[in-house]
């Protein structure tokens, strides 16, 4: 579970988070969506650790984030997955050499048991073993996310985050990557932060939905209520596409 | 301000860099990785480069010495002196502070644009000094042969162009280089080049390590990059020269 408390964060004078408080619940999709500038990725990046938050707390299951010392940041680090919106994958090296790399530079894992682990993973996101030798930057965009996806969870994490991991993707793929890391979240009972804008996705598996507006939490829920909310922020940004307009009415 | 700014990040940086290795396994890995890519690949370009100068410098020697008072002598004397004091340390600096400075610094930069450098820090990898350290070490510990390297290319050019121009015999330009030969300059080349190198690989790659934007900023940066690494090689020419040798 991860908890975050009254959570502050201004750039020069501009403050993009005021005082979001929420709760990320464990073996469950927890998304966080809004508006493009809305502060998603800055909720997710202080999350992380990768921004320092000016006030609020952070937890990890007991442990204040927010109150650790870089040794500590970098323990729990090791329990944290992250997919990134462009896979973030190391382009100097394999794909299977990308999944290795957290085994290589924290376990103490023989080569053998590495690759054990390393096929373990891309079979679970379905790469086939003749793309293991292959560069990023030879695999589709669809590949790049379930490789990244294989290397985000080869420590076997707590932890899964997410930012936009179907942008850029069709419609289908993107399908095929929202039910994966659901799938993922529940075999391996991670707790699971999903940063999106795509509505597709919070209808596929929103399980826990964050909605947050210029820098506020504006609504909480689950997929099977956000149609049905009075929020007015929540609907003008659901109901700009027209398609959940008519879903709200039933029609097909 | 601005100038202050970027002196303090830099050490803060450095600081970083040297911090200990997560596992040292995966940095002497990394460090053969650079030895390779920025030091064995820069060999062509320095010999070459070397070859042309050395040739070059013998032939304009000549050109300027050619009185019946000077002996020949002094045509090998001044390029060896001008290869082992200036060319093969500092003009060799500049010149592979282009090639080898600017690949960092758009290797880096282009690893924080595409948050490869963000993806190392969620993993718990100290960012700075996995992708830095071993720049460092490798180019460090390569510039003193490349400096050997030219040194002795340069001579040659200057043997065989001398020769093939018919401004100089191969027996006088010999005679000339073993005249009046100086080891401490060798010495203090090879002073400079360990200095050289490490800016060569360190201020590149603090601009690569805090671009922000994109491909035009990653651009923009290695631009940067080279002209102040260019001018701390010759402030540092200056200053080490001024201690060493006078």
């Amino acid at each position: 579970m991860i908890e975050v408390k009254n959570l502050h964060k201004a750039f020069d004078g501009d403050e993009v988070l005021k005082g979001i408080s929420s709760r990320f619940e464990k073996g469950k999709t927890n998304l966080i969506i809004g508006r493009s500038g809305s502060g998603k990725t800055v909720l997710l990046k202080s999350i992380l650790g990768l921004y320092d938050v000016d006030s609020g707390e952070i937890w990890y299951n007991d442990l204040n984030f927010t109150e650790t010392n870089e040794r500590d940041r970098k323990k729990l680090r090791q329990e944290i997955g992250m997919v990134f919106q462009g896979g973030a994958l190391f382009d100097s090296i394999s794909v299977e050499e990308n999944v290795r790399f957290p085994l290589d530079m924290f376990t103490t894992m023989t080569y053998g048991e590495k690759q054990n682990r390393v096929e373990f993973c891309l079979d679970h996101v379905n790469i086939e073993k003749k793309a293991f030798k292959l560069n990023p930057s030879e695999i589709s965009g669809g590949m790049q996310k379930r490789v990244a996806i294989a290397r985000a969870i080869a420590l076997n994490p707590k932890y899964l985050f997410c930012d936009e991991p179907n942008s850029g993707l069709d419609p289908e793929t993107a399908t095929v990557i929202d039910k994966l890391i659901q799938s993922l979240t529940k075999e391996f009972q991670m707790t699971t932060i999903i940063n999106t804008h795509d509505m597709n996705s919070v209808i596929e598996i929103g399980e826990s939905v964050l909605f947050i507006s210029n820098g506020e939490k504006e609504w909480v829920g689950t997929k099977n209520e956000i149609l049905n909310s009075e929020n007015k922020k929540l609907n003008d940004f659901i109901f700009a596409n027209k398609l959940y307009a008519q879903l709200k009415k039933g029609e097909k | 301000m601005g100038f202050f700014f970027h002196v303090g990040r830099y050490f803060l940086m450095l600081k970083r860099v040297f911090a200990k290795p997560e596992k040292h396994k995966m940095y002497i890995k990394q460090l053969f990785h650079e030895i390779d890519n920025l030091g064995v690949n820069s060999v062509g370009i320095v010999v070459i480069i070397s070859i042309f100068i050395g040739g070059i410098m013998t032939i304009q020697y000549a050109y300027s010495m050619a009185n019946p008072l000077y002996p020949t002598t002094l045509i090998g004397l001044g390029t060896r002196d001008t290869l082992l004091l200036e060319f093969s340390s500092t003009i060799l600096a500049l010149i592979l502070a282009g090639k080898i400075g600017s690949n960092i610094t758009s290797e880096i930069g282009t690893m924080r644009v595409t948050e490869q450098i963000d993806s190392l820090e969620i993993m718990g990898v100290n960012s700075t000094s996995y992708l830095i350290l071993p720049k460092v070490i490798a180019v460090v510990f390569i510039f003193p042969f490349l400096y050997i390297l030219s040194v002795f290319f340069g001579l040659l050019g200057g043997l065989v162009t001398g020769s093939l121009a018919g401004v100089i015999t191969m027996q006088q330009y010999l005679e000339g280089i073993q005249w009046l030969f100086i080891p401490y300059y060798v010495t203090f080349s090879i002073i400079k080049m360990f200095v050289f190198g490490f800016l060569v690989a360190s201020v590149p790659a603090y601009f690569g390590y805090y671009v922000h934007g994109g491909a035009l900023e990653v651009g923009k940066a290695s631009t940067k990059a080279v002209v102040n690494t260019n001018i701390l090689i010759l402030f540092f020419d200056l200053i080490l020269t001024r201690l060493l040798l006078t």
